[in-house]
């Protein structure tokens, strides 16, 4: 038996959540003794593939045909439901990315396979797997059992650790049975390039109300930009058109989980919060010291924005330069 | 054409979340239950577009899976300007099976486009919406960011990582939406709530089903050590501590 992990790219670069994901599976695959089988579908050279195998990949199974850059989503599930049954997986596992959110549902139930989403950590049991996942928006943990014989799993970006586990590397040029086309068709691509994907940023830097216009974003690109970072606001701000609403952090907007989030003249509403209840440091810098940040912040500065961020920029400089 | 939003019945996002004595099951007494704030985005847009596309789109209607509970959040989707409301009469156990009783009378009810919020917001598993779409062997496209319905062309904006693609698609389809396809939720006025209440709720028994998940037990987050706070003329500490105490930078 296999372990299929679907391996994105952005642009023929495997993005780091699925690193993240052969690592989940290499985990799943020595528990279990199966192989892992990586799948990856677009234009990424066989030197990039590559790179699945060194964290563990025991084979890479590639489909570089354009016609399947459409993201087609039943159509994409079809291929995958090929492919594992091809591999005999009883186990797949994605990101929970937007591609990973829009396949694993349909693949579900195409393959009679239990869906976990969202999960956070390793699985507790294996046979069948037993895991845990967040709910209520960062509020609660949930553990979670899978009762059919089959699994799938999407793991929530920056929650699991990236582990090298070097195999030999084994690379098949797929050429899939099933159609790239579906009931969809992509008429014009608008990539955002140059900027931390907010949702994989180890770093983020966000804004709040606290920073009184859409102009005065100035001192935050900066700081994202020194310590390469992503972009983040909170609802008000988006809501207002300050910044663009790709940038909304909470619970009705994207949930990420940095390492560091750095929030600037936010409150801390639940909704907020819900948002952002993964990271691992918060620091917060608002100007009213009750504000309710302060509660879920590691460090604080209460003190006004617009004089705490210069200063702030200089001692990141300072530190970056040494 | 007729339009089916999925709405799920969900505790208001504020509430604090508590559990019972075992930890399996949410504690509901004092709970404000609302409609997924997504659902209601998708309930607003469809609405919009009924009403601007000259009579092509006949009806909305709304779906839930739950017991009569889940009544008064299908009379508020009602309110808001549903036309009219599925119920099928079963506790919501997992994504799967409510997926495949919606498909069910979205299959009966030869409905030509399927709208659902991209999670909900108390279990926040993001799988419905495309489950049901494979259930009805319909496409699906999922972020959703725009809909918009001219000259009968559909078109849609969804969300990729990095960035955003136009598509167009025919009808049927499932779209799985979230914020941008529109702002702010419709706020019932008094008509509609006086109007809801002769609107008919069609009550269906659950098809049978098998769940996929169990559901196993709740725990809380630990709570958090005292927020450390940092002068504000003194930066360079916060960037110390990020360093050597935190290890983030």
């Amino acid at each position: 038996m296999s372990i299929i992990v679907f391996a994105e790219n952005r642009t023929g670069k495997l993005k780091k959540t699925s690193f993240e994901a052969v690592s989940y599976a290499v985990n799943i695959a020595k528990n279990t003794s199966k192989s892992v089988v990586a799948v990856s579908v677009g234009n990424v050279t066989d030197e990039e593939l590559s790179l699945l195998a060194k964290y563990g990949a025991n084979k890479i199974v590639s489909v570089v045909d354009p016609k399947w850059e459409n993201h087609e989503s039943q159509a994409y599930t079809k291929l995958l439901s090929e492919i594992a049954e091809k591999e005999s997986a009883d186990v797949v596992v994605f990101s929970h990315s937007n591609l990973g959110k829009a396949l694993a549902p349909r693949l579900s139930v195409r393959m009679k396979a239990g869906l976990i989403s969202g999960v956070i950590a390793l699985p507790t049991e294996y046979l069948p797997i037993a895991v845990k996942r967040k709910t209520y928006n960062g509020g609660a943990f949930q553990l979670m059992k899978v009762k059919s014989s089959k699994a799938i799993l999407t793991i929530n970006p920056n929650s699991c650790e990236i582990a090298e586990n070097p195999v030999d590397v084994n690379i098949e040029n797929y050429t899939p049975a099933v159609s790239a086309e579906g009931g969809t068709k992509v008429e014009s691509v608008d990539l955002i390039t140059g900027k931390v994907l907010l949702t994989e940023a180890a770093i983020v830097i966000s804004g709040g109300r606290g920073l009184k216009s859409g102009d005065n974003w100035g001192p935050i690109e900066e700081l994202a930009d020194i310590l390469g970072a992503g972009i983040a606001c909170s609802r008000p701000v988006s809501d207002e058109g300050w910044r663009s609403h790709d940038e909304h952090v909470g619970q009705t907007g994207k949930i990420i989980a940095p390492d560091l989030y750095l929030a600037v003249g936010i409150s801390g509403a639940i909704q907020h919060i819900g948002g952002v209840s993964g990271t691992k440091v918060l620091v917060a810098i608002d100007k009213d010291k009750d504000a309710p940040i302060f509660k879920y912040a590691d460090y604080g500065i209460n003190g006004d924005a617009f004089e705490v961020l210069p200063r702030l920029i200089e001692s990141f400089k300072k530190f970056k330069a040494s | 054409m007729k339009v089916l939003v999925c709405i799920g019945n969900v505790p208001d996002t504020t509430t604090k979340v508590r559990f019972d004595a075992e930890m399996k099951s949410l504690d509901t007494n004092g709970v404000q239950w609302v409609i997924n704030p997504w659902d209601e985005l998708a309930l607003t847009r469809a609405l919009e577009i009924k009403e601007q596309s000259g009579g092509k789109i006949e009806k909305v209607s709304v779906i839930n899976v739950g017991k009569i509970d889940s009544e008064p959040t299908i009379r508020k989707a009602l309110a808001i300007g549903a036309d009219d409301a599925y119920r099928v009469d079963a506790d919501p156990s997992d994504a799967y099976y409510i997926a495949a009783q919606i498909a069910e009378v979205a299959k009966q009810e030869s409905f030509d486009i399927v709208l659902a919020g991209k999670e909900s917001s108390d279990f926040n598993g993001a799988v419905v919406g495309s489950m049901l779409a494979e259930f009805l062997e319909f496409p699906s496209v999922s972020a959703v960011t725009a809909f918009d319905f001219a000259d009968g062309v559909i078109s849609l904006k969804r969300e990729i990582d990095g960035g955003k693609e136009l598509l167009s698609v025919e009808a049927p389809f499932v779209a799985v939406v979230q914020k941008g396809i529109c702002i702010n939720p419709r706020i019932p006025a008094m008509r509609g709530i006086m109007m809801a209440r002769s609107k008919p709720i069609k009550v269906s028994a659950p098809i049978d089903v098998d769940t996929m998940i169990e559901y196993q037990t709740f725990d809380l987050p630990q709570s958090k050590a005292a927020c450390k706070m940092i002068d504000p003329e003194d930066t360079d500490t916060l960037v110390d501590l990020l360093h050597g105490e935190a290890k983030v930078i």
